[in-house]
């Protein structure tokens, strides 16, 4: 069994429009079987926090390519991207790189 | 690890971005990996700017900031460009230009003075002189009358464009800089492709773009990934006010831009030298083509010379244009009219714009210009026939 983990899950680069606009979100993910990784993870910010338009997110298990992940501020490459298994107090932050500018 | 171990993996970290577009400051705390990655993209800025050598000391440099990551990364890197004590200060004199687009971009009254609001507190804070100008709600007619994605960006980019220009020439400014990134740099090539730019994919990706005459503009970022910036932006709390997207009904491939990103950054993840591969082959490019040699050889909307010649007029014009009788009746001149005016892309964005009465008065203003001046020539060219019999005599 996982214990709950405490995050704080961030968007920006004009990610957060997707979120209602909110920047910073303090999440508690319950209880479950399985220990909390990115991939499921993702899938929880699906179904709880993602308003609308889930396709410029998502693709498939992953982020949409063009969305950065830092974990702890360490790019998601150096810590096993979707394997990753989170720990409490971690922070996940989504910087979408596709609005140019 | 000691000093030493952190400043080499600070080294093999930006060896990283170059090759990988991986990035991992793994130390909690930027420390001095963080210190390597700040010399790391301001040298390159530097460098980009020095090895060109087109900005000379105290030329008047406008840098159009639309408030995205890239843009702000770079103003913030002219800031800490000039901000410099050493001999490599950067020695430019620099504004800033924001156009606001908020009313063709379907934003609220109320979403756009806020974004404005923000933009204007984050200028002011740069210390910098600066202008805010506007696309205005008029041109909301023109938006709406068009009828896809493609046309709609290449639009709006292009009238950002002249606003741009016409702000650097009235105010004097010989050089404006602009943001595009490499990866944005790679996807403006293979758009531009598609969209029927090719003749002009040197000046719409290069680092400068010298189609006006009077003003060049330069992409100082072009060698930076979106990657990077985005963490720059990060690690060093760059101010951004971020733009909703351009309002799109079609989900999946709204505009050609659209399918190309999602092709080249889908690419990338598997094959991470993907864009740099795009973007060094534009570098093959050559610019000869895109200058015009007098203003009547220029394209009415994207300002390049004007690419074909008289035969491929006439294959393209039945097909391209439905007059509009109505219209005419009014005065407003024939769309088909405008076919000469345009390059080869051009002419297929202006098909799918609306009727000639929603285009910008100075847009209109200009073809009407044209059109008269070409029109005077054929009349000045025909013989009247009383003149013939004459000199057979």
């Amino acid at each position: 069994m996982a214990a709950p983990v405490s995050l704080q899950v961030e968007f920006g680069g004009g990610a957060e429009f997707l979120f209602d606009g909110v920047k910073k979100h303090q999440v508690t993910l319950p209880c479950q079987p399985e220990p909390w990784d990115i991939r499921n993870l993702l899938q929880w910010i699906k179904q709880n926090l993602l308003k609308e338009r889930p396709e410029l997110f998502m693709q498939g298990e992953s982020v949409r390519p063009g969305i950065l992940v830092l974990i702890n501020e360490a790019d998601w490459e150096l810590m096993g991207e979707l394997d990753y298994k989170l720990q409490d107090q971690d922070t996940v932050l989504f910087i979408s790189t596709l609005h140019g500018g | 690890m000691n000093g030493w171990g952190r400043w080499v993996s600070g080294l093999s970290m930006i060896r990283d971005i170059e090759s990988q577009g991986s990035l991992g400051l793994v130390t909690s705390g930027l420390g001095n990996t963080g210190n390597c990655f700040r010399e790391y993209f301001m040298h390159k800025f530097r460098a980009m700017l020095g090895k060109n050598r087109i900005i000379f000391p105290g030329e008047k440099v406008l840098l159009a900031v639309s408030g995205g990551p890239a843009s702000s990364a770079m103003l913030r890197q002219v800031q800490e460009g000039l901000s410099r004590e050493t001999a490599k200060k950067l020695r430019f004199i620099p504004s800033v230009i924001y156009v606001d687009e908020g009313a063709v971009r379907g934003q609220s009254p109320a979403q756009r003075e806020q974004s404005l609001a923000c933009m204007e507190t984050l200028l002011q804070a740069t210390g910098f002189p600066y202008y805010l100008v506007h696309l205005e709600q008029e041109l909301l007619k023109l938006f709406e009358a068009v009828q896809t994605m493609t046309a709609k960006e290449e639009l709006l980019q292009m009238l950002r464009t002249h606003l741009i220009l016409q702000t650097a020439r009235t105010k004097g400014y010989t050089k404006v800089m602009t943001g595009e990134t490499c990866t944005r740099v790679a996807i403006k090539l293979l758009t531009n492709l598609a969209l029927g730019r090719g003749a002009f994919l040197a000046v719409d990706t290069g680092f400068k773009d010298n189609r006006h005459g009077d003003v060049m503009v330069v992409r100082p970022l072009r060698e930076y990934m979106a990657k990077e910036i985005a963490f720059y932006n990060h690690f060093f709390d760059v101010p951004t006010v971020i733009a909703p997207p351009l309002p799109t009904k079609r989900r999946d491939k709204p505009s050609f831009r659209h399918v190309v990103e999602s092709f080249l950054l889908g690419l990338q993840k598997d094959f991470p030298s993907t864009i740099s591969t795009v973007y060094r082959t534009g570098e093959k490019l050559s610019a000869d083509r895109a200058k015009p040699s007098c203003e009547a050889e220029r394209c009415l909307l994207c300002l390049c010379a004007l690419d074909l010649d008289g035969e491929e007029e006439l294959a393209l014009e039945p097909t391209l244009i439905i007059d509009e009788p109505e219209l005419e009746r009014n005065g407003a001149e024939r769309k088909s009219a405008y076919i000469p005016l345009l390059c080869y892309g051009c002419r297929l964005t202006f098909k799918e714009l609306g009727p000639v009465t929603t285009l910008p008065p100075y847009v209109r203003a200009e073809a009407q210009r044209r059109i008269h001046s070409a029109e005077m020539q054929q009349q000045n060219q025909e013989v009247p026939p009383e003149d013939k019999e004459l000199s057979k005599s």
